[in-house]
């Protein structure tokens, strides 16, 4: 019973599969081809592309995203400790505490090291 | 006899097929299109429709034994089964939709003949054969979906087909879409486009409408099939009834371009010839009538309602018809008459005189494709007089000509004003011009006679102010019928190319000869005394079909003030317009009547600035608005400012301020570093063969697999 | 709330210890910004955390609801990774200097990496496995990266980096597996539940994937490639530390998540370790043949110890394994040793970053610099299995329990590889003293403590090798 209910999977996978790519072959034989220079254009949200797609990311960005990520993570996990705290006993505080420390250690560490500064 | 057996046996199942042959011909031309012939390409498409009017001929004649009609639900297909909502894809066949089915396919034939020789000749096209096909595509899926439409079952496969020909008449309207020049934004070679959009955008407000009717119908009676709808309607609340109705007014004033929203079809004239004959004159365009006359139960039940719509048809009747007067292009004056034509058949519908507006409905469409059709044949014709001018033996200097040209400072070969004395160029044409023109005018024996004067009988005593506006309005008709005749075809030639123009092939004309003995003969459908269209009708309708008695005084009242506007444009258009033409320019009136209604022609010349008006009541406020939208709301507030400023700004300056007191040296060296690191590594793999995470990650994967292997084969 | 309590933490007080200092450390190299600062206070940290598990010894006990377990198992390695680690502040401090590149971040991310190897060693739940691998190997990517501007240090962490994420994949699925076929990640549920399974697939499938993605850790052939690209492009001191603590930490999760978790399916899976066993031993010490760099050839070589290390394991399933552990714990110990003096002199030698590294260097060793090259002529043959040194005792260990177990045709090969090792490893005693050479020695105090500790250790272990033993089978008792 069980494999039959596999078997009904493995054959949607197989439809679905199927399906697109006897789209896509009957428009490959199909479809004219005749492009032009609008149809190859980048189409970005209606806008005209400007310049190359392929630029260098300044490497601080990801330093400065990296140091963002901290206070995010502080929110996902304290907000349930907070909303919990009540409840909580010595070593759940304890444990809070630590987590604030841990992520504020490495961001003093990273402000410190001078990731913060721009240039 | 061989028919009439044949007919005993029921066709009904063949149904489907009214759709399914214009898909096929579609399919047909899409898949090889590109391969075959142009002419070949016309002739499936033709053929295409030509079997789809052969299955309405057998659906009539089955129809003619069991007169009852029925339901073919398409292979059992439930099509729509949300909660309540239950909609099954069913084609119903009674007399109203193989009526309607008929004239469609019918006139669709004869006008898909004329476009394989229309647009091949059509001298816009040139330098695209591909949009040859593309045109024929467009056309069978018009048929097909105004089979759609009038064969569905319930108000949302009606729907399905009502935004289809809206859809066909959008792309065909544009057909010439990077044509068109000049145009009320003086974009140059956009105007098609825009009046594609135009005609678009006009029919979604109908649409809204028309949705919101089906929407309602679906709260009060919870189904949308027919039947249904009708049998509960009754029993609905009269507030119900009247909001139903008359959301689906605005629907149909948006399809049969009825006021307040009939301002696209005049510009829709920007399409093909063949275009404007099928769809915005003989068919698409009469989708309202059919709905209204379709939906009768409904409008019987309101009787508010029933008021309105007359009244909304009489008045387009009328003021459509004004406006013609003072058109010089000969397809917009067409194309007012149309507007003006379908007033009738609205208030024809909406009196109730369901008959009489179907009747108007078949007649209408065979003389108006005929004269949209001759005059695609006279436009072809001074156009090939012009090329022969321009290219050919004639040489002469253009600025002595006087021509009049269009918006884009060429010669116009849609100007009546340039025309003249055609009607020895153009024999065959002039003839079957003449036919269609009578016809319109309501003259006896003629198609338009019989119709139209149904629909002035049957307002006289159901609705007496319709028809003093319907009466006037007809007067107005055969008044700018004989301008346009005249203009075109009498006295002489007003323009070089007139003088050249040419008859045009048989292919051409034939199907225009047809249509003239339709346009003769047609109105046999429904003579008085036999009354077969009637009798045919009742089947379908609810409360039966009334059998109008032909009333000589309306008859003859309208045939004398028909006359009299024909012997009045006669007066006006034949020596007194030859008189004023030697006239120094600037005393020359713009036209005969001018003289006549001083102020008057100008607000007719202009159409009565509607469309400014439009244009400063929307348009304008819509554009501020989104203007305002875009660059002081998206730009400024929330880009420029709140993004910029308030976020971006605020992050930098804590930034900077947080950052101060730190040296910065190190990270300067990573920023600056890691670029050439990465790229010397990359160099540095290239060299090294066996240095490759991949191949390493390989070997890992390898190891993983043969272990696996090796314990699950063990 | 959970039932945890303080004396959860107090139970693993030295990883905790080490882990909270580590953090204390990145403030004061934060504020600081003296690299020796930092490394004295690591040092530190280092005998704390060596006094707490002094202190540890003996305890039996499981912490945060048995998910860790403290016996004399994990306090042996704890006390083996934190001597690995005091002996690798050794070999860095002179060297980060002498490279130019000395910053405090080296000995932080070093005692992170410490604390992940104890956690390994006391993880007695499969996601804290993972977590104490992660711990592990996250600080090792970066430390074997950590020559600023240099290329081939670069990529080693990078390849390192890769490739260990790609393992972890594999380690992470078979902890799914696990928990699929038997709904626990805990060792002893997990156990329990695979006695109660008879169809052992899925159960078979994740400790495989486990074995190869710790397998990974420890470079077993075929999961070994990165090992030779990585020791001889990370720094020297990393390329010594990773050397041992990665081995010690992944051995010692492997072997108590297998004896503890897998028992059932022992039958199945010792062909295949068998089999692992000598393609590691072939591969490493064939290929540790053909090399002439001392980097890429002593990689090669911790290859092949791997392999021995690994013999060990054939027994598991059997009512050998105590024994098996044993003289596994006693083969880390004499790798460590061996491995870190060995090391120390082959910085002594390096001149420049990845110079000074081919065995021509060495010629000429023994004449001018004869402690030096005793020193490694003591460690060379320790590591090929020599008598009188702590290697031969390691391996005489290893292979009498192999033999014990039934498995001599494996302890033949294990004898065959030593005596195959024994000539890339005398190839550099022949440079050292049959060779003409002026070499170059930077003598340094500290370099040359921890050169003279290591030498003195492997011999001298040795003589005590009976005490270290049962020490040793001591700390296995409480895993039974």
């Amino acid at each position: 019973m069980l494999l039959d209910n596999w078997l009904f999977v493995g054959l949607l996978v197989i439809v679905a599969a199927g399906i697109p790519a006897i789209v896509l072959v009957i428009a490959r034989l199909l479809a004219p081809r005749k492009p032009n220079d609008a149809k190859l254009d980048t189409y970005e949200c209606g806008m005209e592309t400007v310049g190359d797609t392929w630029v260098q990311f300044k490497v601080q960005y990801y330093i400065y995203a990296l140091v963002f990520l901290v206070f995010d993570v502080e929110i996902i996990f304290l907000y349930p400790w907070a909303v919990a705290f009540d409840h909580l006993d010595l070593l759940g505080v304890i444990a809070g505490v630590l987590f604030i420390f841990l992520l504020g250690d490495g961001l003093l560490y990273a402000w410190r090291k001078g990731a913060l500064k721009w240039n | 006899m061989l028919l009439r057996e044949a007919a005993a046996t029921n066709y009904f199942n063949l149904v489907p097929w009214v759709v399914f042959f214009p898909v096929l011909g579609i399919l047909i031309n899409l898949l090889v299109g590109g391969r075959l012939r142009e002419k070949m390409i016309g002739v499936i498409a033709s053929l295409a429709v030509a079997a789809s009017f052969a299955v309405a001929v057998l659906l009539a004649l089955s129809l003619n034994d069991q007169h009852a009609g029925t339901i073919i639900a398409f292979m059992n297909l439930e099509w729509i089964s949300i909660g309540d909502l239950h909609i099954d894809w069913a084609f119903r066949v009674d007399t109203l939709s193989v009526t309607m089915m008929l004239a469609v396919s019918g006139v669709g034939t004869l006008i898909h003949i004329y476009a394989i020789a229309y647009m091949h000749a059509d001298v816009r096209h040139h330098q695209d054969p591909t949009r040859y096909r593309r045109f024929f595509v467009f056309f069978n899926l018009f048929i097909v979906m105004m089979m759609i439409l009038v064969s569905a079952d319930n108000y949302l496969m009606l729907f399905v087909g009502w935004e289809g020909v809206g859809l066909c008449s959008y792309l065909l309207i544009g057909f010439w879409y990077d044509k068109g020049k000049g145009g009320a934004n003086h974009l140059d070679g956009i105007s098609n486009a825009l009046a594609g959009k135009k005609a678009f955008i006009t029919n979604r407000i109908g649409d809204f409408g028309f949705l919101i009717a089906t929407f309602l119908m679906f709260g009060a009676f919870g189904s949308l099939q027919f039947d249904t709808v009708f049998t509960k309607a009754p029993f609905a609340s009269q507030g119900t009834i009247l909001a139903i109705t008359l959301f689906m007014l605005l629907g149909v004033a948006g399809k049969s371009a009825q006021l307040p929203l009939y301002v696209w079809l005049p510009d829709a004239m920007a399409g093909p010839t063949p275009v404007s004959a099928l769809i915005h004159a003989a068919t698409m365009v009469t989708a309202g009538v059919y709905l209204v006359a379709r939906s009768h139960e409904l409008y019987a039940l309101s009787s508010q309602a029933q008021n309105i719509v007359a009244l909304v048809g009489g008045l387009t009747a009328l003021f459509a018809a004004t406006i013609a007067v003072g058109q010089f292009d000969i397809k917009k004056l067409l194309a007012y008459s149309t507007i003006s034509q379908l007033g009738f058949m609205v208030a024809a519908v909406g009196m109730g005189a369901i008959v009489a507006g179907i009747f108007h409905l078949v007649t209408h469409a065979f003389f108006k494709a005929l004269l949209f059709l001759s005059a695609g044949s006279v436009i072809q014709g001074v156009e090939a007089g012009h090329h022969a001018m321009e290219h050919g033996s004639i040489k002469e200097s253009k600025h002595k000509r006087g021509e009049h040209l269009n918006e884009g400072g060429e010669f116009d070969a849609q100007d009546m004003r340039n025309m003249g004395g055609l009607s020895r160029r153009m024999p065959v044409t002039f003839v079957v011009y003449l036919v269609g023109a009578l016809a319109l005018a309501g003259i006896f024996p003629l198609a338009g006679f019989w119709s139209k004067d149904e629909i002035l009988a049957e307002a006289l005593h159901l609705h007496p102010a319709v028809f003093v506006l319907l009466i006037i309005a007809a007067f107005f008709t055969a008044f700018y019928m004989t301008r346009q005749i005249w203009m075109i075809f009498f006295s002489k030639p007003r323009s070089r190319p007139a003088e050249y123009a040419r008859e045009n092939s048989l292919l051409l004309t034939l199907p225009l000869i047809l249509l003239a003995v339709l346009s003769v003969f047609g109105g046999a459908l429904n003579l008085p005394f036999w009354h077969t269209l009637t009798h045919w009708l009742d089947y379908t309708l609810a409360e039966g079909a009334k059998v109008g008695s032909f009333n000589y005084l309306v008859a003859g009242l309208s045939t004398v003030l028909a006359l009299a506007a024909i012997a009045l444009g006669i007066f006006l258009y034949g020596k007194r317009y030859q008189a004023q033409a030697k006239l120094p320019a600037a005393q020359r009136p713009v036209d005969p009547v001018q003289p006549y209604l001083r102020g008057a022609f100008t607000g007719i010349q202009h159409k009565w600035w509607i469309d400014e008006f439009y244009d400063w009541l929307i348009l304008r406020r819509y554009v501020a608005l989104s203007r305002f939208l875009s660059y002081r709301f998206e730009e400024r507030f929330w880009h420029d400012w709140l993004h910029d400023n308030a976020i971006a700004g605020s992050f930098r300056q804590t930034a900077h301020f947080l950052a101060q007191p730190v040296d910065l040296g190190i990270i300067d060296g990573i920023a600056n570093g890691l670029g050439t690191i990465s790229q010397r590594f990359a160099s540095w793999i290239r060299r090294a063969q066996n240095g490759f995470v991949r191949s390493y990650a390989t070997w890992v994967l390898a190891g993983m697999v043969i272990i696996l292997g090796y314990l699950i084969l063990r | 709330m959970s039932g945890y309590g303080i004396e959860d933490l107090v139970y693993i007080l030295p990883i905790v210890f080490l882990l909270v200092w580590a953090l204390v450390l990145v403030l004061v190299e934060a504020f600081t910004k003296r690299p020796d600062v930092t490394m004295l206070l690591a040092a530190f940290g280092l005998l704390a955390a060596v006094t707490l598990s002094v202190i540890q010894f003996g305890t039996e006990a499981t912490a945060f609801k048995e998910m860790l377990t403290v016996d004399g198992y994990a306090v042996f390695v704890y006390m083996l990774v934190l001597a690995s680690g005091l002996l690798s502040l050794g070999l860095a401090y002179d060297y980060n200097r002498r490279m130019g590149w000395a910053r405090g971040e080296y000995y932080i991310l070093m005692l992170f990496s410490i604390a992940g190897a104890m956690l390994m060693a006391s993880a007695a739940n499969l996601i804290v496995v993972f977590l104490a691998l992660e711990l592990l190997s996250i600080p090792l990517y970066v430390m074997a990266a950590f020559v600023p501007n240099d290329a081939s240090s670069e990529e080693a962490g990078l390849k390192y980096f890769l490739l260990g994420a790609f393992a972890g994949g594999f380690v992470l699925y078979g902890v799914a597996l696990i928990y699929g076929a038997t709904g626990a990640t805990n060792l002893m549920d997990v156990v329990a539940a695979a006695l109660g399974t008879n169809s052992p697939v899925m159960l078979l499938t994740g400790a495989a994937l486990i074995l190869v993605g710790l397998g990974f850790k420890v470079a077993l052939v075929p999961f070994h490639m990165w090992t030779p690209d990585v020791y001889q492009g990370a720094p020297t001191p990393v390329t010594a530390y990773m050397a041992v603590v990665a081995k010690a930490g992944g051995f010692a999760a492997l072997f108590r998540v297998f004896i503890a978790a897998f028992p059932s399916v022992s039958a199945d899976l010792t062909p295949v370790i068998a089999t692992l066993v000598v393609l590691t031993l072939v591969v490493g010490n064939v290929a540790a043949l053909a090399q002439k760099n001392i980097k890429r050839m002593l990689a090669y070589s911790s290859i092949s110890h791997a392999g021995f290390l690994m013999m060990a394991f054939v027994t598991y399933g059997s009512a050998l394994y105590a024994d098996a552990v044993t003289s596994l714990l006693f083969y880390l110990l004499a790798f460590t040793v061996t491995s870190f003096g060995s090391w120390a002199v082959v910085i002594a030698l390096e001149k420049a970053e990845g110079k000074g590294l081919d065995f021509e260097d060495y010629a000429g060793l023994g004449k001018k610099y004869p402690m030096l090259s005793a020193a490694m002529l003591v460690f060379l043959l320790s590591f090929a299995g020599v008598p009188p040194t702590l290697g031969f005792a390691g391996k005489f260990f290893l292979f009498r329990t192999v033999l014990e177990a039934g498995y001599a045709w494996l302890a033949i090969v294990g004898v065959i590889m030593s005596l195959v090792s024994a000539f890339y490893y005398l190839r550099v005693v022949r440079f050292m003293y049959f060779e003409q050479g002026d070499p170059e020695v930077r003598s340094e105090p500290v370099l040359n403590l921890v050169t003279a500790i290591t030498v003195v250790g492997t011999i001298f272990l040795f003589l005590f090798s009976g005490p270290l033993l049962a020490w040793a089978s001591e700390a296995v008792l409480a895993l039974i």
